[in-house]
């Protein structure tokens, strides 16, 4: 078991956002209401790319290239950074649609008479690639895609390349799409309700099954501080396969241990409940132990399930912290009076990929 | 945050080995990997040459010990990490904090191909544990499993450069006192999708591919994995093998020129080699060796001649490309190179660059087309580029 | 070389450009509609599909590709003497 400690020796600065999601989250405007789906598929509420990348580029990206590229671009913007230090993404699924068409051209011409294109924009670190393009950015990019640890693990890299002084600041992000085919499969695995279910109700019976969704979500990570900074980011953990909630609550109590906190410090714990009755025990049990009488909230109604969903998360803790409480939408969790400087966020992907990160006050 | 990060072992399975020793005496014997198409099925099977693993699928499972169901990229995977950790002969493993970092490409594309044959014409067609591993890092995890790491696991697909960005992350992590072990390298298998992908392109040879010659055609493709074990100077200190060799320099740059081309001047490259030196605290002249990243393709022989060229004039060390052996391995030629850069330091040699002809005229070096013996190694470079400008290099030294 | 105009702009996604948008003339590569490599093999494929022209040699793409009216040129030879 290992804590991540070099936070310890240095303070990291959330400076900037973006983020495309099933919300209206994209544009810095807060979050005034709760977008409402039915059904299983949470779809992302797209800007119009031509007011951010040249047509002549945006021709050859992809759904999930452009809204990375969005997301980047109007973090960066918001940062008043030309050229990052760093470019550090994470996805699960990468590039889905392009692999799909190269694949299906391919069993459909048996292999012949195919073109470049949809290969080329298949590959996992074409998002990432194709913002370091744009910005013309010759410096460090890397790109993971380690299913539910994608976000941490990017996150965690652009942490390491803060500390060791080999950047001043690091633009990570997450992103991944539902594609027909990906969730015509991923449906077919059992994962999603049936029916007509309102994301605003996966909460309220104990079935199984999720909802599907996505996102591209951007931050601008920096070693100094600067006057429109949103959060620090303290503490960030990463582990696998625990077993059993009982060691789950003991990495949770390490954790805090490790920050020299407890629990009664924290003013707001985000959880990643995503309605699915067996996959929601944890969360459940928590709230009866660790986080009893801690004001919680969950997240995965607005955006859905989904290997990288921790990234919205963060976005949303951000933006609370920020602003001192909850975007209007999500109602007062706490007792309006009392400024929320402090959340800790509690995620876990299909019981296997668990992660912990905490936000305070700059 | 400067402690030195030790090689503790290493292992490889490729077209020319199915681990260390056989690939060792392949590359001295000057026995290279490419051949017709064996294992794969697809119709350029009489035309593109490819480097495969000489195992099939059962075979490959046996020395994995996994089921056969598995991905191909998976029992890559394993047999290799599994003799980098044999080799490293570390003890009380359970008792370290330890780490797999795996890089690829390819990830389960292998056995999603076959799957999508049948979804195409019917979606509710297709065997689903197909495509259960098709993620990149589920490779990764059914490996990480099979060895018993859990402390920390994570994958990186940068294209051709993965493996070699999956070691210096695993060196970083030891150094920022995260964990004190860690495998880390890459594996990919071969693919109808990556052949034909790379088909598209035009940069394929039909015959076997010419690394650095004047009238190159193009790379074959090759598979296999190769990982290395790094450790903290505390660890290695307990080790009865004492290391002696650590990874002394590395960096992560972007050509931003082309999704897939590299720039003519090789930027890219250039700020990754000379990056990497600074950080080892070296000087070109220091470098007794280079591991070309040399596929074979007009573009990035002539970018990386052109960036070795503008940071090594006029002392230019002795180097070769190996992917004249094994063909290029995509996500695991970072790794499997590496493990053949450590191989050039422990035994004192310089692989040849097979299959050289006639040197490039733009260029005023020619890699060794002879085995070197007997050679003074301290330092050997080895480069990774890949799409999307994505470049890496590494510097491994002995103490 | 209006269709030709037209299975260019489909072949290359050339979102929000027309046909007539494409001088005859006009340089496609570079210059003009700022093509790149890609494309130049996104043009072979097409020349393949279309026209069952196989421009084996990429090197020649430039060449070829300089303008749709030397597209339209190659075709026409080639077509003939396939036939």
């Amino acid at each position: 078991m290992f804590i991540v400690d070099l936070l310890k020796t240095i303070i990291m600065y959330i400076r900037a956002t973006g983020n495309i999601s099933p919300q209206r989250t994209f544009g810095h405007q807060p979050l005034v209401e709760v977008v409402a789906y039915t059904g299983n598929r949470l779809a992302c509420i797209e800007p119009d790319y031509k007011d951010f990348i040249d047509p002549k580029q945006i021709r050859r990206m992809s759904r999930i290239i452009r809204m990375g590229v969005a997301a980047a671009i109007e973090c960066l913007q918001e940062a008043g950074v030309k050229v990052p230090d760093a470019i550090v993404t994470g996805t699960a699924y990468g590039c889905l649609e392009d692999t799909n068409t190269f694949l299906s051209k391919m069993v459909e011409f048996k292999e012949e008479l195919l073109t470049p294109t949809a290969f080329i924009q298949s590959t996992h670190n074409t998002i990432g690639a194709q913002i370091g393009l744009l910005l013309q950015c010759n410096n460090y990019n890397n790109a993971f895609v380690h299913r539910g640890f994608s976000f941490e693990s990017a996150l965690l890299d652009g942490m390491m390349l803060l500390k060791e002084n080999d950047a001043t600041n690091v633009l990570v992000g997450a992103i991944d799409e539902i594609t027909n085919t990906s969730h015509t499969i991923l449906n077919r695995l059992g994962l999603y309700k049936q029916g007509s279910v309102s994301n605003l109700d996966i909460y309220k019976t104990k079935t199984k099954g999720t909802i599907a969704g996505e996102g591209a979500a951007f931050f601008l990570l920096a070693a100094e501080p600067s006057a429109t900074d949103y959060a620090k980011l303290d503490g960030l953990h990463t582990f696998y396969k625990p077993e059993g909630s009982a060691a789950i609550e003991k990495q949770i109590s390490s954790f805090l241990e490790g920050q020299n906190l407890s629990i009664s410090d924290i003013d707001l714990v985000i959880t990643g409940k995503n309605g699915d009755a067996s996959s929601d025990e944890i969360y459940d049990e928590l709230s009866r132990t660790v986080f009893s009488n801690k004001e919680t909230i969950n997240y995965k109604y607005l955006c859905g399930e989904y290997p990288t969903a921790a990234s919205f998360a963060m976005w949303l803790a951000a933006a609370t912290i920020k602003a001192g409480k909850l975007p209007p939408a999500l109602g007062p969790a706490v007792s309006p009076d009392k400024k929320i400087n402090r959340i800790l966020i509690y995620n876990h992907h299909q019981g296997i990929h668990h992660s912990l990160s905490l936000l305070s006050a700059c | 945050m400067n402690e030195q990060v030790f090689i503790a072992g290493k292992g490889i399975v490729s077209a020319i080995g199915n681990n260390v020793a056989e690939c060792l005496d392949a590359l001295q014997n000057e026995r290279a990997g490419m051949g017709t198409m064996h294992y794969l099925d697809s119709v350029h099977r009489q035309r593109l040459p490819v480097a495969e693993v000489k195992l099939n699928n059962d075979d490959l499972a046996k020395l994995a010990g996994l089921p056969n169901i598995k991905s191909r990229t998976a029992l890559l995977s394993l047999v290799a990490a599994k003799e980098a950790l044999a080799d490293a002969g570390i003890e009380d493993l359970k008792d370290l904090r330890t780490g797999f970092i795996s890089a690829t490409s390819v990830g389960g594309m292998d056995k999603t191909e076959n799957f999508f044959t049948e979804f195409l014409s019917d979606n509710s067609k297709g065997k689903l544990r197909d495509v259960v591993n098709h993620e990149c890092g589920s490779v990764t995890e059914l490996v990480a499993d099979a060895l018993g790491i859990k402390d920390y696991i994570t994958t990186i697909n940068t294209a051709c450069s993965s493996s070699a960005n999956a070691i210096f992350l695993g060196a970083r992590l030891i150094r920022n006192n995260i964990i004190d072990v860690v495998v880390a390298g890459g594996a990919d298998s071969m693919t109808r999708f990556t052949l034909n992908g790379f088909n598209t392109l035009m940069i394929v040879d039909e015959q076997f591919c010419q690394p650095f010659d004047e009238n190159r055609r193009g790379l074959n493709l090759g598979e296999g994995a190769g990982y290395i074990v790094l450790v903290s100077e505390r660890v290695a200190a307990t080790l009865k093998n004492k290391p002696s060799m650590v990874l002394s320099g590395y960096c992560n740059a972007n050509d931003a020129y082309h999704q897939t081309a590299s720039s003519p001047d090789g930027i890219g490259s250039y700020l990754a080699m000379s990056g990497a030196l600074k950080k080892a605290g070296l000087k070109p002249e220091d470098i007794d060796y280079i591991n070309l990243h040399g596929t074979g393709t007009q573009n990035n022989d002539i970018a990386e001649g052109t960036a070795i060229k503008r940071l090594f004039e006029p002392h230019y060390p002795k180097m070769s490309s190996t992917k004249a052996f094994t063909g290029h391995t995509l996500g695991a030629c970072g790794g499997i190179e590496a493990a053949f850069s450590i191989l050039a330091l422990q035994h004192g040699i310089i692989f040849p660059n097979l299959r050289l002809q006639t040197p490039m005229v733009d260029l005023p070096f020619v890699p060794e087309r002879e085995l070197v013996r007997n050679a003074e190694l301290k330092h050997v470079l080895s480069n990774s580029f890949g799409f999307g400008g994505n470049c890496s290099s590494l510097i491994f030294s002995k103490l | 070389m209006s269709d030709l105009k037209s299975q260019i702009i489909a072949q290359l996604n050339l979102q929000d450009t027309k046909p007539e948008d494409i001088g005859d003339d006009q340089p496609l590569f570079v210059d003009g509609l700022g093509l790149d490599s890609i494309d130049a093999l996104e043009l072979i494929v097409l020349l393949q599909q279309q026209y069952k022209i196989k421009l084996s040699n990429a090197e020649d793409g430039p060449k070829v590709f300089k303008t749709v009216r030397t597209m339209a040129e190659y075709i026409k030879a080639h077509q003939a003497q396939n036939a």
